[in-house]
C-alpha cells in the first residue's frame, strides 16, 4: 500500500502518545494482554515518567505529521516518582495556550490519568481521541519550512528518502 | 541543540529484528513486509525475522551478527520491553555489545492483540520500528551502577503472612524488623478456633509461631506501631516507624495482668475489638491470652486518667515492675533496610452495607468473623454458641458471597467464604446439634483436601440450599415463623421460593482491602488494582513483587487468599527479599539525569523541582550537579531545564525527538 493510495482514502489522523513507564504504558500493556481492541491511529513513545514530557516533545509530534497527541500519566497523587505527572499538568495547561495561538484546534491535544490496572480505560481514550481528531480532518499548520514535512510523498519509499533527508539537514 | 552526534561512535549499524511471537504477531502483521520496510530504514545493516526472538535461538541470532561485527545496535520488536527488555539486554551483554545499545519496538501489546485491521496493524508495526530505529542511532554505550545492600529487613504486619515472612528472613540470620499496628501480632488468624480444612486448632499452630517471633534474637518486634515514611529505593530504604505510645513500658510490664485486675472498672465496659465486639475490656487490657509481647496497653479514649486527670492510678499502684507511665509519648524510630515486604493483610466487609440482611436490626444476625469468636474455646462464650438471649439456637442459617460476587459491592470472588461457612457450617453443627441451612451461590472448593472437606460435610446434619438470600426479616407468615428470622431465597435447584425459618444468620463476609490502603501504597510507592488490592508486577511471573524493586507483597493484601496461601507467598516475599540482601549489591538503571556543564546557566530550576532532592548547585562553578545514586531517572528536572543542560541516559531530548520523527513522518 502506498500512502497515495492511502490518501484517496477517507482520513485516518495519525496521533503520537506519550505515556509514563509506571502507569499509563503498562495500563496500554493490560488492554493488549486483556485483547482489548481499538483504534490503530495512536502510536505510544514511552517515557519513564509524564513529568519528562518537554512541552517541545508535542511541538515536534506536530510539526513532524501527527494530527494529535495524546498525554498518559499516573493519578495525581500516584506518581512513581511523587509529582512529576503534576508538572505534566503544568505544561500541558501551558500548551493548550500555545497551541490555540498558533491556530491548532484543543481537542487536538489531550491529557489523560490512567493508572496501570486501567486497560479498558486505554481503550476508551483512545477510541475517543481518535474519533475526535478523525473528526477535526488533517492538521493544517500555516504553511512555512515544515511544508517538506507535511507533503503527501508519492511512494513509501520516497517517505523513507524523504525522512532521511530530513534526518540529516 | 544534540550533544550526541550520530556516528560519533563509529556509523551505527542496526539490527532489526522481528518476532512472530508464534501467531501472536504473524497473525495481524505482516512480518516479511516489515522486515523489507526496517531494511529501508537509515543505518539499518540486518533486518531479521525469526518465529520466537526471545528463545535461546531468537537470542543467539542477535548474538551471532553482534560477534561477526554486522551490527552494534539492536531494535527487537516483539511484546513490550515490560515483558523482554531484560532479556535482550542480558542476550546484547552475551554476544558482546553494550546492553543499552538496545530499543524494543511493543508490535504485540500496542499493536497485534489491540488491532483488527491486518493492514493497519502492518502500518502501525512500521511506525513503531521506525521510531526504535531512529532513536536507536543516538544511543550511548552505558553502565549500571552498583549500590550496596543494607542487609536488613522490614516486614509489615504481623498477622500469619507477616510472621512467616519475619521468621523465614530471620531463620536465615537476616535482622528483621516487624512492624504491627495492633497492641498484638497475630492477626485475623489469632481470632479463629479452627481452621479447614484439616480443622487444626488455630491457636495450636499459630502461637508458636508468635511466641517464636517474639523470642527470636534477630526479630526486632515493634507492635503498635506503624510505617510513616519511607524514603530511598531498592537496597537503602530508609524508614520512619512510629512507635504508639501504649503507657505500659514493654520493656519492665511481666504479663501478670494485676493491674487488670486492680482497674478501677470492676467489669469490663468497652467494646472488646479482639472479640468483635462480644465481650467488653476495661481501659487497661491484654487483647487475648497469647498476645505477643504479652504487654498489657492503656487505651486513653476510655481511661479514667487520661480523661479526667483524677483516678487514683490503681493499675500503677499494683505494678511491681513500675511499668506504666501515664507520660509515655509517641516515638518516631528511623531505620535503615534493603528489602521490605508488606503483610497488611485486609478488612472483612461491613455487613451492615447489605441492608436486607438486617445486620445491625436483628441482633441473631452475625458475621462470620463474630462466630468465629463465639465457637472459639478462648472466645467471649467460651466456645458455647450461645444467642445474645444466652439460648442455643436450635436452627441456623448461614448467608454466602455476602459482599462478594455482587455488582452492588464487590464484584470478586474472596475464595475463603465458601470453605470456611462449610466450616462454621460443621462446628455449629457439632456445638449446637441445630439444623444448618446453607445458602450458596455455587459452592467454591479448589484446593488440598478441600473438596474432600466439603463431600465430608454434606454428610452431616446440613441442608444445602442453591440460591442468593432475597432477604433475612422477622415479618412471620406461618404460626412456626413467630419469634424466628425467615431467610427467603430462591432455591434454584428446585426452582421454588422458600422461607426458612432460623434463630441465627450467618453472613459470610467477603474480604476488602484495609481502609487506609491508598496511604500506605503512598508510603510504600506501590500500586493497586481496581479493588484496591496491592497490584503485583506481573500476575503470573512476579506474583510477590511490586513495580518499585524491594519491595514484596505476602498474604491477603494482595488479594483475598486463604492460610496456606498467604503462608506459601510468605516464604515467597521472604525469599525474594534474601536474594537481594544476599547478594550484598544492586544494579541500578542508568536512565539517571546528567549535566552538560558548559550549557548550565545556573537558574537552579531543578534543584527545586527535584522529588529526590538529587541536584545540587554548586557556588564556585555556579552550575547544577547530579547526584547519580539519588536520582531516580524520572525526567522531570531535564524537561524543566530551559537551556537543556540536563538530559536523561537513554532519554535524552535528541533521542526523544528522533522517536518521535520515526513514529510519525515513515508511515
Amino acid at each position: 500500500m502506498s500512502d497515495n493510495e492511502a490518501s484517496k482514502e477517507p482520513f485516518e489522523p495519525k496521533i503520537v502518545a506519550f505515556f509514563c513507564n509506571w502507569c499509563t504504558y503498562t495500563a496500554a500493556d493490560l488492554a493488549g494482554t486483556a485483547r482489548m481492541v481499538y483504534a490503530p491511529n495512536i502510536r505510544v513513545v514511552r517515557i519513564m515518567c509524564s513529568g519528562r514530557l518537554d512541552p517541545q516533545f508535542v511541538l515536534a509530534a506536530f510539526r513532524d505529521g501527527a494530527d494529535g497527541v495524546l498525554i498518559g500519566g499516573c493519578h495525581p497523587g500516584d506518581c512513581h516518582y511523587q509529582e512529576g505527572n503534576y508538572y505534566a499538568l503544568r505544561r500541558f495547561t501551558l500548551l493548550k495556550k500555545l497551541l490555540k495561538s498558533m491556530g491548532i484546534e484543543e481537542e487536538r491535544l489531550r491529557l489523560e490519568w490512567i493508572a496501570a490496572s486501567e486497560g479498558d480505560k486505554v481503550q476508551k481514550v483512545m477510541n475517543e481521541m481518535t474519533k475526535a481528531v478523525r473528526e477535526l480532518g488533517p492538521l493544517k499548520l500555516e504553511p512555512r519550512a515544515y511544508d517538506l514535512i507535511q507533503a503527501q510523498p508519492a511512494t513509501e519509499t520516497e517517505a523513507v528518502t524523504l525522512a532521511q533527508e530530513v534526518h540529516h539537514e | 541543540m544534540s550533544q550526541v552526534e550520530i556516528g560519533s561512535n563509529g556509523t551505527p549499524k542496526i539490527g532489526v529484528y522481528v518476532c512472530h511471537c508464534g501467531i501472536n504477531i504473524s497473525q495481524k502483521v505482516e512480518i516479511s513486509e516489515t522486515v523489507e520496510f526496517a531494511k529501508k530504514l537509515p543505518y539499518v545493516t540486518v533486518a531479521r525475522e525469526y518465529k520466537f526472538m526471545c528463545s535461546d535461538p531468537g537470542q543467539e541470532l542477535i548474538q551471532q551478527d553482534i560477534r561477526e561485527g554486522l551490527v552494534d545496535r539492536v531494535v527487537v520488536a516483539s511484546c513490550s520491553p515490560l515483558m523482554h527488555e531484560h532479556t535482550f539486554r542480558g542476550a546484547m551483554a552475551a554476544g558482546g555489545g553494550n546492553p543499552f545499545l538496545f530499543q524494543m519496538a511493543n508490535i504485540r501489546e500496542h499493536v497485534s492483540w489491540v488491532t483488527v485491521d491486518k493492514k493497519a496493524a502492518t502500518k502501525k508495526a512500521k511506525a513503531l520500528i521506525a521510531a526504535a530505529v531512529e532513536r536507536i542511532a543516538l544511543h550511548q554505550p552505558l553502565e549500571r551502577v552498583q549500590v550496596p545492600v543494607h542487609p536488613d529487613v522490614l516486614v509489615v504486619g504481623g498477622g500469619i503472612a507477616g510472621i512467616h515472612a519475619a521468621l523465614t528472613l530471620a531463620d536465615s540470620g537476616k535482622k528483621v524488623y516487624l512492624v504491627e499496628r495492633e497492641p498484638t501480632i497475630g492477626g485475623h488468624m489469632a481470632k479463629f478456633d479452627k481452621t479447614f480444612p484439616t480443622l487444626d486448632c488455630s491457636a495450636c499452630i499459630l502461637t508458636p509461631k508468635m511466641s517464636a517471633v517474639g523470642a527470636h534474637p534477630n526479630i526486632t518486634l515493634w507492635t503498635y506501631s506503624e510505617v510513616i515514611k519511607v524514603d530511598g529505593y531498592v537496597g537503602n530504604f530508609k524508614v520512619q516507624v512510629k512507635r504508639k505510645p501504649r503507657y505500659v513500658d514493654e520493656e519492665k510490664c511481666v504479663g501478670c495482668l494485676e493491674c487488670i485486675k486492680a482497674c478501677i472498672f470492676k467489669e469490663g465496659k468497652f467494646r472488646n475489638e479482639f472479640d468483635e465486639g462480644l465481650s467488653k475490656r476495661k481501659p487497661i487490657y491484654i487483647p487475648f491470652p497469647q498476645a505477643t509481647p504479652l504487654v498489657a496497653v492503656i487505651d486513653p479514649e476510655t481511661c479514667i486518667q487520661f480523661k479526667t486527670g483524677k483516678c487514683k492510678k490503681s493499675c500503677a499502684e499494683v505494678c511491681a515492675p513500675e511499668a506504666i507511665d501515664f507520660e509515655q509519648t509517641e516515638k518516631i524510630k528511623e531505620i535503615e533496610v534493603g528489602a521490605i515486604v508488606l503483610a497488611t493483610g485486609f478488612k472483612t466487609f461491613d455487613a451492615a452495607r447489605v441492608s436486607r440482611y438486617g445486620y445491625g436490626k436483628y441482633p441473631n444476625v452475625y458475621t462470620s468473623l463474630e462466630v468465629e469468636r463465639l465457637v472459639n474455646a478462648a472466645g467471649p462464650t467460651g466456645g458455647e454458641v450461645l444467642l445474645h438471649n444466652g439460648e442455643k439456637p436450635k436452627a441456623v442459617g448461614i448467608i454466602h458471597c455476602v459482599g462478594s460476587r455482587d455488582v452492588n459491592t464487590n464484584p470478586y470472588c474472596s475464595r475463603v467464604c465458601c470453605m470456611y461457612s462449610l466450616k462454621l457450617a460443621h462446628l455449629l453443627q457439632e456445638r449446637t446439634g441445630a439444623e444448618i441451612y446453607d445458602f450458596y451461590i455455587d459452592m467454591r472448593t479448589p484446593g488440598k483436601g478441600y473438596e474432600e472437606f466439603y463431600e465430608r460435610v454434606s454428610h452431616e446434619k446440613i441442608h444445602f440450599i442453591r440460591g442468593r438470600v432475597g432477604e433475612v426479616t422477622d415479618w412471620a407468615m406461618e404460626p412456626e415463623e413467630v419469634g424466628k428470622l425467615v431467610m427467603r431465597a430462591e432455591d434454584t435447584l428446585m426452582g421454588a421460593v422458600r422461607r426458612v425459618p432460623v434463630d441465627m444468620v450467618v453472613l459470610s463476609v467477603g474480604l476488602e482491602p484495609q481502609k487506609d490502603v491508598e496511604e500506605v501504597r503512598r508510603i510504600f510507592n506501590i500500586g493497586c488494582s481496581y479493588e484496591g488490592w496491592f497490584l503485583e508486577r506481573h500476575p503470573k511471573l512476579a506474583p510477590v513483587s511490586t513495580f518499585t524493586d524491594g519491595v514484596f507483597l505476602a498474604g491477603a493484601c494482595q488479594g483475598p487468599k486463604d492460610i496456606p496461601d498467604s503462608v506459601a507467598q510468605a516464604g515467597a516475599a521472604a525469599s525474594e527479599a534474601m536474594a537481594i540482601v544476599d547478594r550484598g549489591y544492586v544494579e541500578l538503571e542508568p536512565n539517571t539525569a546528567f549535566i552538560v556543564e558548559d550549557l548550565c546557566s545556573g537558574c537552579k530550576t531543578c534543584v527545586s523541582i527535584c522529588p529526590f532532592s538529587a541536584i545540587s548547585f554548586d557556588e564556585e562553578k555556579k552550575v547544577a550537579v547530579v547526584n547519580g545514586a539519588l536520582c531516580k531517572g524520572c525526567g522531570t528536572c531535564v524537561a524543566a531545564c530551559p537551556s537543556g543542560a540536563l538530559q536523561q541516559n537513554l532519554f535524552t531530548d535528541e533521542e526523544i525527538f528522533h522517536e518521535i520523527k520515526g513514529v510519525v513522518s515513515y508511515v
